[in-house]
C-alpha cells in the first residue's frame, strides 16, 4: 500500500464489490426520470431513468448517432423532452423558462464535441468569456485565465486565435473554459472524438485530473470503449502531477458506466458490471 | 396527396410567421431588461453604419444623378427643367432615399448577419453560449436589431444627401443648367412633412433587416448548405418586407399629413 500513499482515499473498492456509490446521505446532482425526446416524429430517447451523485463520474456509452449528445444537452437544458422529469441541483428542469435556466447553467461546466470556441475571440476571452460578462477585473481575469490554462498546458497560447490552434489543443481550451468558474457539474460531449491515440490520452489525463482533483461529479460522452476504461483504471497522482494506473482489479469506484442502443438505457452499472454483463449488445460493443 | 401537402405548407409558413413575431417582440423586450449589452451595440452600429457608408453614398450619388437625367429629359418637354432640384430633393428624401438605402443595407447586413448566426449554430458556437450563461437573443440578436435601426436613420441622411449633390451634378456638368436655381428649388420645395416621411420609414427597414437576418441566422439547419440557404432567405424576405412595410407606412403617413 506504501508505494500507492498517493491515491485519492476513495480510490479503492475490492474488485467485483458492489457497485455504485450510494446516494442516500448524497442528494444527486443530476436526477433523470422516464425521459424521453423525439425529433420530426422520430423517437430519439425514449423512457431514461439514471442520476449522477455527487464526486460521480458516469461515463455514457454507446454507437453514433445513439442520442449520446442529446442527452448531455437536456441535462444543461439546452434541449428540453417530451416526456419525462429532469432535475439538476435539486430543480426541475424539463419546464424551467430559458431566462431561468442561465444561472442555473453557470454552475454547470460542458465541453463540446468540436470544442465548440468563438472563432472571432482569442483564446484569452474564449476561456475568460463568462467572467468578461460578469464584468470582472482584467487583472483578476488574467490570472484565472493563466491558472485554467496552465490545468490544461496550454499557458502559451493566451493571445491566439481558435484556427491558429490543432485540434486537441482546441478541446483543452474548451476544457480551460469549462473549468474556470470551478463547475459543480461537468458535461463532456466526445472529448476525444476525432482525436489521434497521443493527444486523446492527453485529454482523459485532464478529465482523471479533474476527477481526482476536485471531485467534480461529471457525465461524460464518448464511443470509445478504451477511454471509458483508461479513466476508470487510473489515477492522478499529485506527487509527479501525472496519471498513473490504479491497482489491477480496483477501478475507480466513482467512475461508472452507462449504456445506450436505439435511444434506451441498456445498461447502468459499474465496471465489473460492464464486464460481466450477460446483455449481447454490450458484449459485442465491448469486444 | 396536393391536399395534404397545401396543408403541410400552410402550416409551416403560419409556424415561421409565429415564431418570427414572437422573436422580433422579445428582441425588442430585451431592451428594457438588463442586462444590456452597450459594447456589442456600438461595435454593431461600427459594422453596419461606418461598414456601410460607401456603398450608400455610391448608390444615393448614383440615383440622384439618374432622377436628374431622367427627370430634365421629361420636363424639358414643358420648358420645366428649372424644377429639377425640387423632384430629385423630393422623390430622394421621401421615397428613394429609405427604400434604396435599405435594400442595400440589406445585401450587405441581413445577409452578413444570417451567415455569421447560422455559421455559430452549426459550429455549436450559440450552444456553447448558451450552456455558458449567455442569452444568445440579448447579447447577439438586441444590438443588431437597434444598432440597425439606428445606422440606417444615419445611412438614409447620407444617402438623400448624396442623391441631392448627385442630382445637382447632372444638372450642372451634363444639363448646363444653373446650380443655385437647383439647390434653390429643392430647398423650397421640401416641408417638414416630406422630411419626415423620410425619416420614419428607415426605422421600420432597420428592424426588418436585422430582426429577418437574426432569425434566419438562428433557424440554420443543415450544415454548410443550410448557412447558404439562411443567408438567401434573410436577403430575399428582408428586402420584400422592406418595399411592402414601405407601401403601408407611406399610406398610413400620407393619410396622418394629409388630413
Amino acid at each position: 500500500m506504501s508505494e500507492n500513499s498517493s491515491l485519492p482515499s476513495s480510490g479503492f473498492r475490492i474488485a467485483g464489490s458492489p457497485t455504485r456509490p450510494s446516494a442516500a446521505d448524497r442528494p444527486p446532482v443530476v436526477v433523470f426520470s422516464n425521459v424521453s425526446i423525439a425529433f420530426d416524429g422520430r423517437p430519439v430517447l425514449e423512457d431514461i431513468s439514471f442520476s449522477v451523485v455527487p464526486g460521480e463520474t458516469r461515463i455514457l456509452l454507446g454507437p453514433a448517432g445513439v442520442g449520446k449528445s442529446v442527452l448531455l444537452k437536456l441535462t444543461n437544458g439546452l434541449l428540453r423532452p417530451d416526456k419525462g422529469s429532469i432535475r439538476i441541483f435539486g430543480q426541475e428542469i424539463a419546464a424551467m423558462p430559458e431566462e431561468q435556466l442561465f444561472p442555473l447553467r453557470k454552475r454547470i461546466g460542458m465541453v463540446f464535441q468540436e470544442g465548440a470556441l468563438f472563432d472571432s475571440l482569442t483564446v484569452r476571452d474564449n476561456v475568460a468569456y463568462q467572467l468578461i460578462q460578469e464584468r470582472v477585473p482584467d487583472d483578476e481575469i488574467d490570472t484565472r485565465v493563466l491558472q485554467a490554462l496552465t490545468f490544461v498546458g496550454l499557458e502559451r497560447t493566451m493571445s491566439l486565435y481558435p484556427a491558429s490552434l490543432s485540434g486537441g489543443m482546441r478541446r483543452r481550451v474548451a476544457i480551460a473554459r469549462a473549468l474556470i468558474r470551478q463547475p459543480e457539474l461537468l458535461l463532456y460531449d466526445s472529448p476525444t472524438g476525432g482525436l489521434d491515440p497521443v493527444t486523446s490520452t492527453t485529454i482523459i489525463d485532464l478529465i482523471v485530473k479533474q476527477r481526482d482533483v476536485h471531485q467534480t461529479p461529471s457525465l461524460l460522452v464518448t464511443h470509445r470503449i478504451q477511454d471509458a476504461f483508461t479513466l476508470c483504471t487510473n489515477y492522478f497522482d499529485v506527487e509527479t502531477q501525472n496519471m498513473a494506473p490504479l491497482p489491477e482489479g480496483y477501478p475507480n469506484p466513482n467512475t461508472t458506466f452507462l449504456m445506450l442502443n436505439e435511444g434506451r438505457l441498456i445498461f447502468d452499472g459499474s465496471l465489473h458490471d460492464l464486464i460481466h454483463t450477460q446483455d449481447p449488445f454490450v458484449r459485442e460493443f465491448l469486444q | 396527396m396536393a391536399i395534404l401537402s397545401i396543408s403541410r405548407t400552410a402550416k409551416q409558413i403560419v409556424l415561421i410567421v409565429q415564431d418570427y413575431s414572437l422573436f422580433a417582440w422579445r428582441a425588442f423586450l430585451n431592451l428594457y431588461h438588463p442586462p444590456i449589452y452597450y459594447t456589442d451595440f456600438l461595435l454593431q452600429s461600427d459594422v453596419i453604419g461606418v461598414g456601410s457608408i460607401s456603398i450608400v453614398v455610391l448608390s444615393g450619388f448614383f440615383t440622384g444623378g439618374v432622377l436628374a437625367l431622367q427627370s430634365a429629359a421629361t420636363l424639358s418637354a414643358f420648358g420645366a427643367t428649372a424644377v429639377t432640384g425640387r423632384f430629385v430633393a423630393l422623390t430622394m428624401i421621401r421615397e428613394l432615399g429609405p427604400v434604396l438605402t435599405g435594400v442595400m443595407v440589406s445585401g450587405r447586413n441581413a445577409s452578413s448577419m444570417a451567415s455569421e448566426l447560422g455559421s455559430m449554430v452549426v459550429t455549436e458556437q450559440i450552444d456553447a453560449m448558451r450552456a455558458l450563461g449567455v442569452d444568445p437573443m440579448r447579447k447577439l440578436v438586441t444590438p443588431r436589431i437597434f444598432a440597425c435601426i439606428s445606422m440606417l436613420f444615419f445611412l438614409t441622411i447620407v444617402s438623400d444627401a448624396f442623391g441631392i449633390l448627385g442630382g445637382a451634378f447632372v444638372t450642372v456638368f451634363m444639363n448646363h443648367q444653373n446650380g443655385p436655381q437647383y439647390f434653390s428649388m429643392a430647398w423650397e420645395s421640401l416641408r417638414y412633412p416630406d422630411i419626415l416621411q423620410g425619416l420614419i420609414k428607415p426605422l421600420f427597414s432597420g428592424y426588418i433587416i436585422a430582426s429577418i437576418g437574426c432569425f434566419y441566422g438562428l433557424r440554420t439547419t443543415g450544415g454548410t448548405q443550410g448557412v447558404g440557404r439562411a443567408t438567401i432567405q434573410a436577403v430575399v424576405w428582408s428586402s420584400v418586407f422592406i418595399i411592402v412595410a414601405d407601401f403601408f407606412v407611406t399610406q398610413i403617413l400620407l393619410s396622418i399629413f394629409v388630413s
